[in-house]
């Protein structure tokens, strides 16, 4: 349609303004996301069976005595009023009182959350590049022998639960050859050395987990892209292989990738638990199952809120990245 | 602009000499090679130009692409020697063919849109053959992109470089590739069918300068198309294929003149329109069927009777039962629209469509099963428009069991029936539509649209995808099917003169509006609206000398943002200053012989014809 009204092609391209505008809005739909996401982990906790009162006071307890405890614990206080105190002291970083350790959210989380951090942060910097690398090998060779070994490497990754792989990696790297740690040792005086051998073996398992998914989603959208006419002309440019891959595909395909890594990643937060259980890592996954079993209500929420915001953030930053690439939605 | 610098001494004498001999081109695994090109010879003097012609599936692509060292996947070069520059190609390996392409043979394909990396910038894409080929720094390359884009006579030489390729045009954008391919001054230019995908009138701007820029550069061009008119102003020789192999070769003038292969003749015949032959008609009372009543609409959000989008105003049409009613227009024009609001796919805002004298509902939702019967859409992409995992029959099948409730053996016989009816063998019912051919694919789907047994058929450019002889075989199946079966026909079509030679009534539409309608006879007889004007003169002719003699005839370009007046007045050249820019024209009328003929201009009747 564009040949018929060229004055509606005329427009230069909008500048920083526009992205800016763009990722504006992006944020603040995900803040209102993460407001409502608050609402629903408030309710949905209190819906929990049973209470902290209880739990602390067991079964001996007296309804007197419960109720006393209720009281001072400011259970006993109307739900939306409860809400608005919670929210207010997430904003001002202060979540509250753990229910059950009896110490401040803060600190039990500020303990926690680095050891997370740092194990996400790990596995991202491999799982990555590695998926990228192999998705975009697997395209360019596509239905050749580098892309059916890829793809069942992948599928097999896939389809192997993640407890089976951290077992065999504690069998072979610890048991056997000796050369890992089986539980991770994480503390603040360990050295770098220290604490990267301790987490090589946790990292490389969710490493497995995570860059399947990552891997097979870059290659699809690399040969989504490779089919295109702007590829064959590129050749017919005498353009190097390395340079359509990078310079021409790249920024077409990069969208649909930064998404399913953004996906990945954010199971690397929240659905390690199992990865945490196994190796006995100090991190929030654990930490958030504790709140569950001891109904540590506050600790709970905020876990919660964290992998929430966590999710968030990633699926903005992939939006973003997904605009900045793509120069139809910028202008 | 000098492009065409010479490199070393020695190239000097066989720069641009293309000589190709015993050319084979295979598809297949080893074992199982089927060649699509075969025995394939000839050669170019330096700084002529040569057309491959054929049909698709003829290998003219796949030849013209093989003198680039390049062969589509799952094809590849197996025989014969291609030498261009003295150098041979087919020996050359990944480095050297990366030397050679994009430097010394260049590349325009069919598909600007396609070709154009959407997510770079027109400039660096542009520039980038110099940048890989290390031939110039940035600066030096963006200076001399500037010069070229000036050249070809593109608006806004010194910034068109910064946009991306949605924002431009199609005709634009054909350009700037061309720009693309003539930066490094190859020796050997490749045109792979550059103006098949623009409107007639954008053609014209494009192909004037595809031509001058050859002739500037002084480089060989090899120049693929199937549209013969269009070949007789870029061509000094001609290569006539069918199948893969050579059918004629020679001069333009001899090979178009004198044509001495069948397979020629029969592709110059069709050109001239000349194969398709239409019994004249008694002129006789018409029965409406189809009443369009100052129809609008468009997309989006409909409040009082305006879409949010509008595409078409205030458009009247009358087709009589057994009658071919043309819509001709651009694309952007909105006839793909109309044919839609009369399917009901998109609602009419505004208006009334009567069928059979009863109001249509609007939208799908209110329209009983027999009206659907009643008009049938034929798709313009046959193999989008037909599930490809069906066989015929199924497909077939499927609207009787829906419109008339035949099942089992008796569907099977109709569908026996329909195949007769679009001369297809029976027996193709039990094949898959991936296995059928562009042509047979598009007969399935009027039979598909047949099947119901509609009083209305609207055919929206259902040639357009199709090769020349092909295509007016199924104009004529058409034709042969609204006379023996009394349907009408609602024929949407850029092609003129297709409609012209095809249709009782025609319409032109631009801009969403309809500026000339008129029985078949009274429209053959004129005078025209300025853009029917327009739309003749920029159809290609067979005559070598048409391009240069047809004028610059596009005064500006786009549509008027005042909606009210007429749409085509930036592009008039014979707009009235002070009257056709600020008011909205009228609707004349001519009314003789029972002939019904109107135009939306300012220009009296008289005026019109004068020019």
């Amino acid at each position: 349609m564009a040949g018929a009204f060229p004055q509606f092609a005329r427009k230069a391209p909008r500048g920083a303004s526009v992205i800016l505008h763009l990722v504006g809005r992006r944020a603040a739909s995900a803040l209102l996301t993460l407001l409502l996401v608050s609402i629903v982990v408030f309710t949905i906790s209190g819906l929990l069976p049973g209470d902290a009162a209880q739990e602390t006071l067991g079964q001996s307890a007296t309804p007197a005595q419960v109720a006393a405890l209720r009281h001072e614990m400011g259970l006993d206080r109307p739900g939306p009023v409860r809400y608005v105190q919670w929210l207010g002291g997430i904003l001002r970083a202060d979540p509250g009182q753990s229910l059950v350790a009896n110490m401040p959210v803060r600190d039990i989380i500020a303990e926690r959350l680095p050891n997370s951090l740092m194990l996400a942060g790990f596995t991202a910097v491999i799982a990555v590049p590695l998926a990228l690398a192999m998705g975009i090998a697997a395209a360019v060779h596509r239905g050749g022998k580098v892309d059916r070994v890829l793809s069942l490497a992948t599928l097999s990754m896939v389809a192997v639960p993640e407890f089976l792989v951290a077992t065999l990696g504690v069998l072979v790297f610890s048991v056997k050859l000796l050369w890992l740690p089986s539980i991770a040792l994480v503390s603040s005086e360990a050295s770098l050395g220290d604490t990267i051998r301790s987490c090589a073996l946790p990292v490389m398992t969710l490493t497995f987990v995570v860059v399947a998914q990552m891997a097979r989603m870059t290659r699809a959208a690399m040969i989504a892209q490779l089919d295109a006419g702007y590829v064959e002309m590129a050749e017919l440019k005498g353009v190097p292989f390395g340079r359509i891959v990078l310079w021409h595909v790249m920024p077409n395909a990069i969208g649909p990738i930064v998404n399913a890594a953004a996906l990945s990643l954010s199971y690397l937060l929240g659905g390690a638990i199992i990865v945490e259980t196994i190796f006995n890592f100090p991190g929030l996954a654990s930490l958030m199952v504790n709140a569950v079993t001891s109904r540590d209500m506050p600790l709970l929420q905020s876990c919660a809120m964290i992998f929430c915001a966590a999710y968030l953030l990633l699926v903005l930053i992939a939006d973003v990245v997904a605009i900045l690439s793509n120069p139809r939605q910028r202008a | 602009m000098t492009l065409a610098a010479p490199e070393t001494h020695q190239n000097v004498t066989r720069r641009g000499q293309i000589t190709v001999s015993g050319l084979r081109i295979v598809v297949g695994p080893p074992d199982a090679e089927r060649a699509i090109v075969e025995d394939v010879s000839f050669a170019i003097e330096p700084g002529r130009t040569l057309a491959l012609i054929g049909e698709s599936g003829s290998g003219k692509s796949t030849i013209a692409l093989s003198l680039a060292g390049y062969a589509r996947p799952g094809a590849r070069i197996a025989g014969g020697t291609i030498e261009v520059g003295g150098e041979r190609v087919d020996l050359m390996d990944g480095k050297a063919l990366r030397g050679l392409r994009g430097r010394r043979v260049a590349y325009v394909a069919q598909s600007a849109a396609a070709a154009f990396n959407p997510s770079r910038t027109i400039m660096a894409q542009v520039i980038e053959p110099l940048l890989v080929h290390r031939l110039a720094s940035r600066k030096e390359a963006m200076a001399r992109a500037r010069r070229i884009f000036a050249s070809l006579s593109l608006p806004d030489p010194e910034n068109i470089g910064e946009r991306y390729p949605h924002q431009l045009s199609g005709g634009q954008l054909q350009r700037l590739m061309a720009a693309m391919a003539l930066i490094t001054g190859p020796e050997l230019l490749i045109f792979d069918e550059p103006t098949t995908a623009l409107d007639v009138t954008t053609q014209v701007e494009v192909l004037k300068a595809f031509k001058a820029a050859i002739a500037e550069s002084g480089a060989t061009a090899v120049y693929v198309c199937h549209d013969l008119p269009v070949v007789a102003q870029m061509a000094d020789e001609v290569l006539v294929l069918q199948n893969g192999r050579t059918k004629e070769a020679g001069s333009l003038g001899t090979v178009f003149g004198t044509p001495a292969d069948p397979y020629t003749r029969a592709l110059l015949a069709a050109a001239d329109h000349g194969g398709l032959t239409r019994l004249p008609r008694p002129e006789q009372e018409c029965v409406p069927l189809l009443r369009i009543d100052g129809l609008s609409a468009g997309y989006g959000k409909i409040r009082d009777g305006r879409p949010e989008v509008p595409i078409l105003e205030d458009v009247s049409l009358l087709c009589g039962r057994g009658e071919a009613v043309g819509v001709i227009g651009e694309s952007g024009s909105g006839k793909s629209t109309l044919a839609k609001v009369v399917a009901g796919l998109v609602p009419l805002a505004d208006g009334e469509v009567l069928l059979d004298g009863t109001p249509l509902p609007a939208d799908l939702g209110g329209r009983s099963r027999e009206q659907f019967r009643k008009v049938q859409l034929v798709f313009q992409h046959a193999e989008t428009a037909l599930n490809p995992v069906k066989t015929v029959g199924e497909l077939l099948a499927r609207p009787l069991a829906l419109h008339h409730g035949i099942r089992g053996a008796a569907a099977q016989k109709r569908v026996a029936e329909l195949l007769d009816l679009i001369q297809l063998p029976a027996a193709t019912a039990a094949r898959n539509i991936r296995a059928l051919s562009g042509g047979q694919k598009q007969r399935v789907n009027l039979a598909r649209a047949l099947a119901a047994e509609p009083e209305l058929l609207i055919c929206d450019e259902v040639t357009s995808a199709l090769d020349t002889i092909v295509g007016q075989a199924i104009l004529e199946l058409i034709d042969s099917l609204r006379r023996d079966l009394g349907i009408a026909v609602m024929f949407i079509s850029h092609d003129i003169s297709t409609v012209r030679t095809f249709c009782d009534r025609i319409m032109v539409l631009y801009g969403g509006r309809a500026v000339e309608s008129a029985t078949c006879a009274a429209f053959a007889r004129g005078p025209h609206h300025p853009y029917t004007r327009l739309l003749l003169e920029s159809v290609p002719q067979m005559d070598p000398a048409w391009l240069a003699s047809s004028a610059a005839r596009a005064a500006g370009t786009g549509l008027p943002l005042n909606r009210e007046i007429c749409r085509f007045e930036p592009r008039c050249v014979s707009a009235i200053r002070g009257r056709c820019n600020c008011e909205a024209p009228p609707l004349r009328q001519s009314q003789g012989h029972g002939q019904n003929h109107t135009w939306l201009c300012h220009h009296p009747v008289e005026a019109l014809g004068a020019e």
